[in-house]
């Protein structure tokens, strides 16, 4: 479960996160929308310990992820992250990638760590792709191979920041697929998107970020169907 | 006229061809030494110009600064006769090593810093995300890729050394390329005919390191 509570996160004099509080619980899909600038990607970084916070707490599964003694490396072997700039390290081949983390951070056998590697590869349709070098990939693909590269940590969370924004319209919808089979696994999902059809049909609950806050929140029909408040009637009618 | 009467002596000069060629495995031996001492204090000097402490970037700071802005003759100069004036006494081929180490140094930390700035911080942002603790970040992630954007620098700082290795003639080396090549011209007043013989020689020194390096390149970075 993580438990986000009351917080606050500035860049140096601009505050950008302004007192947000949001519960996942264990299997639960979350999707955040909102404009740009409203603090939903900062919230992201700050989950896994990315980005400090100044005021309040953010636990998951009990363990306050800013407090002073808490072991981030190990915290973040269990919640995997997706950037918008998927990230692939170009150095390695795509087998290379997934693999890294597994043997050097959890200490698996090459062997066993590249049979999981190859598993997750084929998961997400890139299985004949594997010692290929990342920059030979469509966006797509590496964006792909970035969510492999997270599963094989076999994390219990998944962030997703903006996952298909930086993608070519016709690459988005391969990327979307592969994030719904996930869902569709029960993985525990917190999604920062701005794919509104798709935030409707995987979230259990849809919060909408304002300004630094959660302006509302609620089931996708609520929130995404039968907006409550004006503001986020407008903004869904400005992306939609 | 000076230029008419000048007969050209190239066979005696030949003949000192095994004893410069051994000068030459001298004159390759000190580069490469300064090279690797200058690739790992480079190293610290960009890990210190990153730190905290005053002390640690202004040291830093102030070698590089030296290093780049003075000339590389002066500075051996100065390691010979300005340790020696304070009693420390060094050969003439250690100076020759400190110094061109020295200038090595604050030249591959600036190609290192620049090399560094070129690395997005997304990329230690995803390592760090994937549980990896800063240093593994950086030996598996940055540095790798570091390597790469500094490997041709690195090789042109190399040419760059052996050249500089000319310098050990003005604190009296005598036994590197320069040094036999000029302990031969003292004697025999054929200078021209020694010195292209060295010239030549030098240039194929750093040719073969260029040659080197780029087979070692294809070899190195598969992507």
């Amino acid at each position: 479960m993580i438990e986000i509570e009351n917080v606050h996160k500035s860049f140096g004099d601009l505050e950008v996160v302004k007192g947000v509080s949001l519960t996942v619980n264990k299997g639960e899909v979350v999707s955040i929308i909102g404009g740009s600038g409203s603090g939903k990607s900062t919230l992201l970084m700050c989950i896994n310990g990315l980005e400090p916070i100044q005021q309040g707490s953010i636990r998951v599964d009990g363990t306050e992820v800013h407090a002073r003694g808490t072991d981030l490396n190990r915290l973040r072997q269990k919640i995997g992250i997706v950037f918008q700039q998927w990230n692939a390290f170009p150095h390695l081949t795509v087998l290379e990638n997934v693999m890294l983390a597994p043997c050097k951070v959890l200490g698996k056998s090459k062997a066993e760590a590249e049979a999981m590697a190859v598993r997750q590869l084929e998961s997400v349709g890139l299985g004949d792709k594997l010692k290929v070098f990342p920059g030979k990939l469509s966006g797509g693909q590496q964006q792909r191979m970035a969510i492999a590269r997270a599963l094989a940590m076999s994390p219990d969370y998944m962030l997703f920041d903006e996952a298909t924004s930086a993608l070519d319209p016709q690459l988005v919808g391969e990327v979307l697929d592969t994030m719904r089979m996930l869902a569709e696994d029960g993985m525990t999902m917190v999604l920062v998107t701005h794919e509104i059809p798709f935030a409707r049909e995987v979230s259990d609950r849809v919060a909408f970020f304002r300004d630094g806050v959660v302006h509302e929140i609620g089931t996708p029909d609520q929130v995404i169907g039968n907006p409550q408040k004006p503001e986020t009637a407008a903004f869904l009618k400005s992306v939609i | 006229m000076f230029g008419i009467d000048y007969s050209f002596r190239w066979r005696s000069a030949l003949r000192a061809l095994p004893d410069m060629l051994s000068g030459a495995w001298v004159t390759f031996e000190t580069a490469a030494l300064s090279m690797i001492f200058g690739v790992i204090i480079a190293l610290l000097l960009m890990v210190m110009r990153q730190m905290n402490n005053p002390l640690a970037r202004g040291f830093a700071s102030t070698w590089i600064s030296i290093a780049r802005n003075t000339p590389s003759l002066f500075q051996i100069y100065i390691l010979y006769f300005g340790l020696g004036s304070f009693g420390l006494h060094v050969s003439s081929w250690f100076a020759l090593l400190a110094g061109i180490t020295f200038n090595n140094a604050g030249y591959l930390a600036e190609n290192f810093r620049g090399g560094l700035k070129a690395i997005p911080d997304t990329q230690m942002r995803a390592a760090r995300s994937l549980g990896m603790n800063a240093f593994q970040a950086y030996r598996l992630i940055v540095v790798p890729q570091l390597l790469r954007i500094v490997f041709y620098p690195l090789t042109n700082q190399m040419v760059w050394a052996v050249l500089m290795t000319s310098l050990g003639v003005i604190v009296g080396l005598n036994d590197d390329l320069t040094g036999v090549t000029q302990s031969y011209n003292v004697k025999t007043f054929r200078t021209f005919e020694y010195f292209a013989i060295a010239a030549v020689l030098y240039y194929l020194i750093a040719k073969a390191i260029v040659l080197a390096a780029r087979l070692l390149g294809w070899r190195l970075f598969r992507y």
